[in-house]
């Protein structure tokens, strides 16, 4: 697994509190990991915190799962 | 008329979680005060309060048993302190409706003086040092006041009235109050009501240091910082926590076979209207908001075994209340007791007057009333019984408990066994 996936892995079960095995690829924020759209707002930030980027509020939508996730910030930092 | 009963009671206060660990300590003359560890407090003026103590230990806050750290995000402390109270009160009292319509008859009214300060002090920062991209969703939804009564209703399904009292240190008595008129009113059948407050933070002691209403020539001695009525008394001492009663209409209590404490009897309020933190001087809204609440209860004002008084600690407003409920009562001011228990846990702004009137109902309960701390030489005109430095066994029927608050609001309640 990259880093960047471990790194968003750890982001994701420190903020919405799930075991990590739950957090797979094809997790969904809100329907398989209990977020809220308060949650994903957060989790949007604690990611831009940790890999230094900005993830524009468009950008930020599109943003569903933890794949969604992984692959933005992987672009973003090529 | 509806009558309003008392079925269940919840605390959290400097002297710890639970009604009876309080009530246990607190006639024992213990008290909550030290010397503020949380944060430093080299550059403060004040350096003591009576803060909650935290741990695993008995009668410690475990925050994590209150709400996983997850959800705790989400609230400032005064929350989480809300649904710390309000668990005990609603387990206390037996009502946890599952079923819609039973839901949609309860009610929750807890309120805060300040509510999120120290969220709303940390968020600024963030927002100074790193922009407003990085201020949180959960700032705002965690620093209203009225969500501590919003996240009572969510935790227990309470569909009924959801309200909440903002009128600084009267906050808690005022949510009693009112909340009680609902069940007259016939709007709910149960509320779930009470004040929570978390202001011990650096802005909290800041800004009431600056108003000159703390304490602070003893911050190397904690325990003697509070001492309502004595001639050394220089302020108030803050204190945090939560009280929250679960409120029934009296019949619905009876049908169900609840455990009654005791019965809102009474309730006054009025206004200073003079002056934004200075009382009255000769007590005018302290006069009115007491001597309606008696009205109110149809009692004979002679009827009064005990008050539970403000009673902060502070050169002025100690004074004026004793003269108020000196005029209040005439000669029958010298047969009642009257006690500050804000000489035990400090100040608890928005939730001291719930947590005086459970204490005040359990004086009912065991006929005995608490100590004043640190009474040793009374003021002048302070010549009734304070019920100094020992807690007091004698026959209590009617107590009446009061809080007022910045703004010159004034609120009183008064409750007896049914």
């Amino acid at each position: 697994m990259s880093d960047v996936a471990e790194r968003v892995k750890k982001i994701v079960v420190e903020h919405l509190g799930v075991e990590e095995d739950k957090v797979t690829e094809n997790a969904s924020f809100i329907d398989d990991l209990g977020a809220d759209s308060l949650d994903t707002v957060e989790l949007v930030m604690a990611f831009e915190e940790e890999f230094g980027i900005e993830i524009p509020d468009d950008a930020a939508e599109k943003i569903l799962t933890v794949k969604d996730a992984i692959s933005f910030i992987t672009k973003a930092e090529g | 008329m509806r009558r309003v009963v008392i079925t269940g009671m919840g605390l959290l206060t400097p002297l710890g979680r639970g009604v009876e660990r309080n009530w246990t300590r607190l006639i024992a003359g213990e008290n909550g005060f030290r010397r503020i560890d949380r944060f430093e407090v080299e550059d403060l003026a004040v350096q003591v309060a009576a803060m909650v103590p935290m741990g695993t230990g008995e009668g410690e806050l475990d925050l994590d048993s209150v709400a996983p750290a997850k959800e705790r995000r989400r609230m400032d402390d005064f929350i989480v302190y809300a649904l710390a109270a309000a668990e005990e009160a609603v387990e206390d009292s037996g009502w946890k409706p599952t079923d819609e319509e039973l839901c949609a008859r309860t009610g929750v009214m807890i309120g805060s003086g300040i509510g999120g300060l120290h969220s709303i002090s940390e968020c600024s920062m963030v927002m100074e040092k790193s922009g407003p991209r990085r201020v949180s969703p959960f700032f705002i939804p965690s620093s209203l006041i009225n969500l501590a009564s919003g996240h009572v209703s969510i935790k227990y399904g309470f569909t009924g009235p959801n309200h909440s009292a903002v009128t600084a240190c009267a906050t808690g008595a005022h949510a009693i109050g009112d909340a009680a008129r609902l069940i007259i009113f016939g709007d709910a059948d149960v509320m779930v009501a009470g004040g929570a407050e978390a202001a011990v933070c650096r802005l909290g002691i800041a800004g009431f240091a600056s108003a000159k209403a703390l304490s602070s020539s003893y911050n190397d001695r904690p325990s003697e910082s509070s001492r309502p009525w004595d001639v050394g008394r220089d302020g108030f001492v803050m204190g945090e926590g939560a009280g929250v009663v679960v409120l029934e209409d009296y019949e619905h209590a009876k049908k169900r076979g609840a455990k009654i404490y005791g019965e809102i009897k009474g309730y006054g309020l009025s206004g200073d209207a003079y002056h934004i933190t200075a009382p009255h001087p000769e007590g005018r809204g302290a006069k009115l908001a007491m001597s309606m609440a008696i009205k109110n209860s149809g009692l004979p004002a002679e009827a009064v075994d005990y008050i539970n008084a403000h009673g902060t600690s502070t050169p002025l407003g100690d004074e004026i209340e004793c003269a108020a409920v000196k005029s209040v009562f005439g000669a029958h001011a010298y047969t009642l007791s009257m006690s500050s228990t804000k000489s035990s846990i400090g100040h608890l702004l928005g939730a001291a007057g719930a947590v005086e009137a459970i204490y005040s109902v359990l004086a009912l309960r065991d006929q005995v009333v608490p100590p004043t701390l640190n009474l040793h030489q009374p003021s002048e005109g302070c010549d009734i019984d304070l019920v100094p430095l020992q807690a007091k066994e004698r026959k209590v029927d009617v107590v009446q408990s009061n809080s007022f608050g910045f703004g010159g609001t004034n609120a009183s309640l008064i409750m007896t066994r049914v």
